[in-house]
């Protein structure tokens, strides 16, 4: 697991029903194409994003995400 | 028949040539917009100067077109702003369309009480001719047109150049040299200077035409508009009924069949509908760099606006960067001529004239890549920006069509005061340019009327004092009373802002202490 050096990004469970909503994120992209998915991830991004607020959290969940797609 | 006549300005043959030749103190190299608004600055300080000029007559077309704030505040200095004013175009809408539909309105300076508005649109050779005017007026300024700089001697105490005129060639030597000689400096590559830097491959046709029918005063720029659907195009209207149409073309265009005026009448058919009638003014099409030198001061050569930074047009930064430049050097190297501050000040010029340069690079290239995205998740993302913008407000903040030049922040400069006192809400704090705000009783005057030509030191109070023992060099400005302006500064009776020549804060405090004054004063003129 990768390191946590500013602790700003939740790494543990923050969700009531985690089947619930991993499913709903899977089922928004059912029939779409791949480019279409890239358009629907980029408005979804950029709605969590403005609701998150907090930079820190982004930027650690943005260094997170291209951290771990180079450890698989 | 185009709107504005060239007029050809005289050459005089240089006394230079007949034997007569006699050290100067500053030589400045291009009469643009910023060479001759630093030879009026400088003139404004008692310094003279030799502008050189390869040519005869101003900016051919109408280039860099959006006047800022902070360049009008500049040249009101030489009493040329009200005329820039009164003849161009001021906008503070805008309004952005993807597709065929409004995504929203937006207003730049939507604070009234400031005597210049955000932006005036006015050409480029409108602005040459009031310049030049006023420099031909100016005994303290030689206008050297048809003197073309052809080598350059720099050496550490001086600078020796050889001018070509169509009598012949002859040497001049200088104290100083500016170069004010555009992207292509002719002095930058004569000293064999490298200019590193990015370059964008995205090609642009501008389109100035005369459109004889009324249009509307606010900038507009389309996503993927149905008579350009593949791109976007900014509109922007300037002085004689004058338009801008800047069309993205993408990578792939060719230059010379887009510039054919079939052409371009074609797109401006579809943009304008079969009615309309217009006249080509000025077409280009173009490319953009932004680069940057690594320093702007080398020994008794310095360069200024598009010489030593070039950003891409998005955003006006180009000539309003180049008159901040230039606004920035006047009062240090006037100073350093009159050897009332030693040469190392001009180590400041270069410090937060790059800084400034960078933070105006950064933006633009930020705007670049969102009207031109350069791979396909960046499209994605611009386009979901687009698409959420008309319900979500939030993402119209996301737009970037071109975020608009304003005074850049010089954090850190070495000649700034850092805040004493704590607690200050609003106000420009060390390193900010100064706010504009009415002033007296009915709000008749305006507080940069007030400043003086060299430092000012802006206080506030109750009622009108003489304040006594400030060092020679500062003017006092009293502001008195519960106006505009107190809100602006933050400020209480006895808070006092020491503000430099071009107008930045160099220092502020709660109370007005002179000895303080005074160490802020040295420090802000590299005396310190």
């Amino acid at each position: 697991m990768a390191e946590t050096p500013t602790g700003a990004l939740r790494r543990t469970l923050n969700l009531a029903r985690p089947d619930d909503v991993y499913n709903a994120i899977v089922d928004a992209h059912r029939d779409l194409s791949d480019e279409q998915c890239r358009a629907f991830d980029a408005r979804l991004i950029l709605l969590l994003a403005n609701h998150v607020g907090d930079e820190d959290v982004l930027r650690e969940a943005l260094a997170a995400a291209r951290e771990t797609m180079e450890e698989a | 028949m185009a709107s504005f006549t060239y007029r050809h300005y005289p050459y005089h043959r240089p006394a230079e040539l007949d034997g007569r030749s006699e050290r100067r103190a500053v030589v400045i190299v291009g009469a643009g917009m910023a060479g001759p608004t630093l030879a009026l600055a400088l003139a404004q300080r008692g310094v003279r100067s030799v502008v050189l000029d390869e040519d005869d007559t101003v900016s051919l077309g109408s280039r860099s077109i959006c006047q800022a704030k902070h360049s009008l505040e500049t040249w009101d200095r030489f009493g040329v702003a009200s005329r820039m004013v009164e003849k161009g175009i001021t906008w503070e809408q805008g309004e952005l369309y993807l597709h065929d539909k409004p995504v929203f309105r937006f207003n730049l300076q939507p604070e009234p009480g400031h005597k210049f508005p955000a932006f005036v649109n006015l050409q480029q050779y409108y602005v040459e001719e009031y310049l030049y005017g006023r420099c031909l007026d100016e005994n303290l300024i030689e206008m050297r047109f048809r003197n073309k700089l052809v080598a350059i001697t720099p050496d550490k105490d001086g600078v020796v150049v050889e001018v070509e005129t169509p009598d012949g060639r002859y040497t001049l030597d200088a104290d100083w040299l500016v170069a004010c000689d555009g992207v292509r400096s002719t002095v930058r590559h004569l000293m064999d200077l490298p200019y590193p830097g990015e370059v964008f491959h995205d090609r642009f046709l501008i389109a100035d035409i005369r459109l004889l029918s009324e249009l509307p005063k606010e900038r507009r720029f389309w996503f993927y508009p149905p008579f350009h659907p593949t791109n976007s195009v900014l509109l922007h209207r300037q002085a004689d009924n004058v338009l801008r149409v800047d069309f993205q073309l993408g990578p792939d265009a060719d230059p010379e069949e887009e510039k054919k005026p079939e052409n371009i009448d074609r797109r401006l058919r579809q943009m304008f509908g079969p009615e309309a009638r217009w006249e080509h003014e000025w077409t280009s099409v173009y490319t953009f760099t932004c680069r940057m030198m690594d320093r702007f001061v080398h020994d008794r050569v310095i360069f200024a606006g598009d010489a030593a930074h070039v950003v891409s047009p998005f955003g006006a930064r180009g000539g309003n960067g180049a008159i901040a430049d230039v606004d920035n050097l006047a009062w240090k190297l006037a100073m350093i001529v009159r050897k009332t501050a030693p040469a190392s000040l001009l180590e400041s010029y270069c410090i937060e004239r790059r800084a400034a340069a960078r933070e105006n690079i950064l933006n633009s290239t930020r705007s670049t890549d969102f009207i031109t995205p350069k791979f396909p998740a960046s499209r994605a993302f611009r386009d979901a920006t687009l698409s959420l913008a008309r319900d979500f407000p939030f993402a119209r903040a996301l737009i970037n069509s071109g975020r608009l030049s304003v005074p850049t922040a010089q954090a850190g400069s070495p000649l700034d005061t850092p805040d004493d006192d704590t607690g200050w809400g609003r106000g420009p704090g060390p390193g900010r340019a100064m706010l504009d705000a009415p002033t007296g009783k009915e709000g008749e005057g305006w507080l940069i009327d007030g400043l003086g030509p060299e430092f000012t030191v802006l206080t506030f109070a109750d009622e009108q004092a003489r304040v006594v023992d400030l060092p020679r060099e500062a003017t006092c400005l009293c502001i008195v009373g519960d106006g505009l302006a107190r809100q602006r500064y933050d400020a209480r009776p006895g808070t006092t802002y020491l503000i430099r020549p071009d107008r930045y804060v160099a220092a502020r405090w709660r109370r007005l202490d002179v000895a303080a004054i005074a160490t802020a004063l040295q420090r802000a003129t590299g005396n310190g």
